[in-house]
């Protein structure tokens, strides 16, 4: 049944797409984990001008789908057109891909500010202390103990949002933006063939997870690696 | 405004009658698929606790693959391909015809797959959570499998499960928003809707942000009660 | 009965998606439209359907004598959700196409309408504005000459249109080279992008673009150039059936001939679609 001359025509097609679902993912988690630090490291402030605001926007954020984002972004605003044009931002709002970038950039950050903020507060008290205790300044104590910790921390869960962001990229199809998940419901209205484009599709999306997650894992060990045995000739014999 | 306010209204030509319904089947596509996706992820989640290898990697395979591939892959996998594999199944029994699925069901489903691998991991997790001494001391009551797991098991891998059922359970929400592209008409699908026919996108977008904001504060504030509640151990009854 | 049910395993056994038995006289229908192709068809604002082939497939349903249930169903899922048997009928302003025909059977035409272009007036093309014209792809030297005089109008424009359509095959064949094309699942979502500035230029039926362009906010935006049929546009809209409902395509069809013959066609067409887009025979 399984015909694979089938598969053989389509993966090209399909990895055509690939380019523009790393490339919409790798921007919006970079400039999202930028966002995300920032807002985590503001929310450690004690006025409520600065965290109430970015609780509102997390909220928002994480309580709407993406898909209501990434249209309001795009079609929402683009009823703005002349008020956009007087502040010069038309030229971003105007091309698909910018809102694309904007609506996945936003949902990451909200999602992510919120794994570093918890990762923040998860750093043990003392170790702050102590740190203050020998003089480090606030901006050295985050720097030396307290964003190496919560990074380590929130790793985890930070890959899981990666993963979720990959995911999320298939929805930028929908604002005429071809990359994989587009491309394959274009093969299925041309060959109706929705099990095997999907099955195609699919396995790109696995093997794409695969290597962040095998990445991820080399970063986790490696950013454990005071936490591992050294190797010597005792540990080995017993 | 004015403008907005007469789009959303509940008159002739007000979309608000249309926008609430439509958040109700959000609601319940949700519920009904979260729900089923529950024994989805019990069965994954014991599929991995198990000592047999098939059915370690059969569970784990699941999960991957639906926690792996986009939401909305999947539901067109099933509406789709759903309907050609129940009509051959149909044929086999003898029936000619078409097998012909309905967009609430296939969404359901759809939640019910992908939640059900989301909910797998968590199950697992409240399992492994629990203390071995428990399970040691059902035993020594003399408890039998059934009980063990109803009496003593089941109830604390509950509690423990709850705040991770609470993440699921927004996750699914936001995405019954996907199953819009299959013609269900959901909330989203819904605003889409108006949005075209009106030329006001801004407004309808917003409007259904709002609702699905609404609907998540609203059931994040129960899970939120229920954890207060649950019983860390078995209630004396 | 015995037959059938000797076909049906049969047709399991070689892969036939269904086998053309019990062809009885199908007593209800269930009709897809798109919903959002106005003013062929669209959804108001209390969630019904409307429009010239909402109309049009009442009025078959009527002269056929059976029941019929009208549902919305999306442009790009409409072919597969036919052939698995979602509902029996397609009547969403879909062309007669070579390509179709090989998946999906068709009624005869029941709407002939040219594809064309809008763009806004004070554009290279706008300026040069509408021409009655019309082109049929078969005679191919006329049309590529049409064609020709429209590329440079076209150059480094960005032309949006509905993904899956003929208008898609037609715009990616003869203008890929000289202009972007973007493709949008429905027409109301290039409209609003039209709108918005978005893109140049959008190549649908000429029909559904004057509609368009009738609301105020597209004041600023005309129909331009020749009207293009035939060929990859195929014979004009049908019915879209499954190909082994042989019987309903019968029933169809002489209900056509009958809305032809007593001009309800016209009537209809002329309400909807301000011009008369009966097939010519």
């Amino acid at each position: 049944m399984i015909d694979f001359s089938f598969f053989l025509e389509i993966l090209p097609k399909l990895l055509a797409g690939l380019p523009l679902t790393i490339e919409l993912a790798l921007t919006s988690i970079v400039a999202g984990f930028v966002l995300a630090v920032t807002l985590a490291l503001a929310q450690q402030s004690e006025s409520p001008f600065v965290v109430l605001p970015i609780r509102g926007f997390v909220a928002v954020f994480r309580g709407t789908p993406l898909l209501v984002q990434i249209f309001l972004t795009y079609y929402g605003l683009g009823q703005f057109r002349h008020q956009l044009s007087a502040i010069g931002l038309w030229a971003v709002f105007r091309e698909p891909y910018w809102c694309a970038i904007i609506a996945l950039t936003l949902n990451t950050t909200a999602y992510g500010s919120e794994i570093l903020r918890g990762a923040i507060q998860s750093v043990p008290r003392g170790l702050v202390e102590a740190a203050r205790s020998v003089g480090l300044s606030t901006c050295l104590t985050y720097r030396h103990v307290i964003l190496p910790l919560a990074f380590r921390q929130a790793l985890p869960s930070y890959g899981n949002e990666i993963i979720l962001m990959i995911k999320g990229t298939s929805l930028a199809s929908i604002v005429t933006l071809m990359e994989v998940t587009g491309i394959a419901q274009g093969l299925i209205s041309q060959t109706y063939r929705a099990f095997e484009v999907f099955i195609c599709a699919g396995a790109i999306y696995l093997t794409l997870n695969f290597a962040i997650i095998r990445a991820l894992a080399a970063l986790e060990y490696w950013m454990s690696r005071h936490l591992r045995h050294r190797p010597s000739t005792r540990d080995a014999a017993s | 405004m004015v403008d907005a306010f007469r789009l959303l209204g509940f008159q002739h030509g007000g979309w608000g009658a249309a926008l609430l319904m439509a958040a109700s089947v959000t609601v319940l596509l949700s519920v009904l698929g979260f729900a089923l996706g529950a024994v989805f992820g019990g069965l994954a989640a014991a599929g991995r606790l198990r000592n047999s290898k098939v059915l370690r990697f059969l569970a784990l395979g699941y999960c991957t693959v639906f926690r792996g591939v986009p939401d909305l892959l999947t539901i067109y996998l099933l509406y789709y391909g759903g309907s050609v594999a129940l009509t051959s199944l149909g044929h086999s029994l003898g029936g000619s015809g078409f097998v012909g699925v309905p967009a609430f069901a296939t969404g359901t489903l759809a939640i019910a797959i992908i939640s059900g691998a989301y909910q797998a991991e968590v199950y697992r997790g409240a399992y492994l959570a629990i203390d071995q001494g428990q399970h040691d001391a059902a035993c020594a009551l003399g408890l039998n499998r059934l009980q063990r797991l109803r009496q003593v098991i089941f109830p604390q891998l509950l509690s423990y499960a709850l705040p991770g059922l609470g993440n699921v359970w927004q996750l699914v929400l936001k995405d019954s928003s996907l199953i819009s592209v299959i013609g269900l008409v959901e909330l989203m699908r819904q605003a889409q809707i108006a949005a075209g026919s009106t030329r006001e996108p801004f407004i309808f977008y917003i409007a259904a942000a709002l609702l699905y904001l609404a609907i998540a504060s609203v059931t994040g504030h129960a899970f939120y009660r229920l954890e207060r509640k649950a019983p860390w151990r078995v209630r004396s009854a | 009965m015995k037959i059938s049910r000797i076909a049906a395993i049969a047709s399991v056994l070689f892969g036939l998606v269904q086998a053309a038995v019990a062809q009885e006289t199908p007593k209800a229908i269930t009709i897809a439209t798109e919903g959002a192709y106005a003013p062929w068809n669209f959804t108001t604002a209390d969630g019904k359907l409307d429009g010239f082939e909402v109309d049009l497939a009442n009025d078959l349903c009527g002269r056929m004598k059976i029941e019929c249930k009208i549902v919305a169903q999306d442009w790009d899922g409409m072919i597969p959700a036919l052939t698995v048997g979602k509902f029996d009928v397609i009547m969403a302003s879909m062309f007669i196409t070579e390509k179709r025909l090989k998946i999906i059977d068709f009624t005869q035409p029941y709407a002939v309408d040219p594809s064309g272009f809008a763009v806004a007036k004070d554009s290279e093309l706008g300026k040069v504005g509408i021409s009655n014209e019309r082109f049929k792809l078969e005679n191919e030297a006329s049309a590529q000459a049409a064609i020709d005089k429209l590329k440079p109008l076209l150059k480094g424009k960005i032309i949006g249109v509905q993904a899956a359509t003929a208008n898609l095959e037609f715009v990616k064949k003869y203008f890929s080279d000289v202009a972007e094309i973007r493709e949008y699942k429905t027409t109301e979502q290039h409209d609003l992008d039209l709108a918005a500035g978005r893109i140049d230029a959008l190549f649908a039926q000429q029909t559904a673009l004057a509609a368009t362009l009738g609301k105020p906010e597209f004041s600023d935006y005309t129909l331009a150039g020749p009207g293009f049929v035939g060929g990859l546009f195929g014979l004009g809209s049908g019915a879209g059936i499954r190909k082994e409902d042989i019987k309903l395509k019968d029933m169809l069809n002489g209900a056509i001939d009958a809305a032809i013959a007593d001009g309800t066609i016209k009537t209809l067409s002329l309400k909807w679609l301000k011009s008369d887009v009966t097939p010519v025979k």
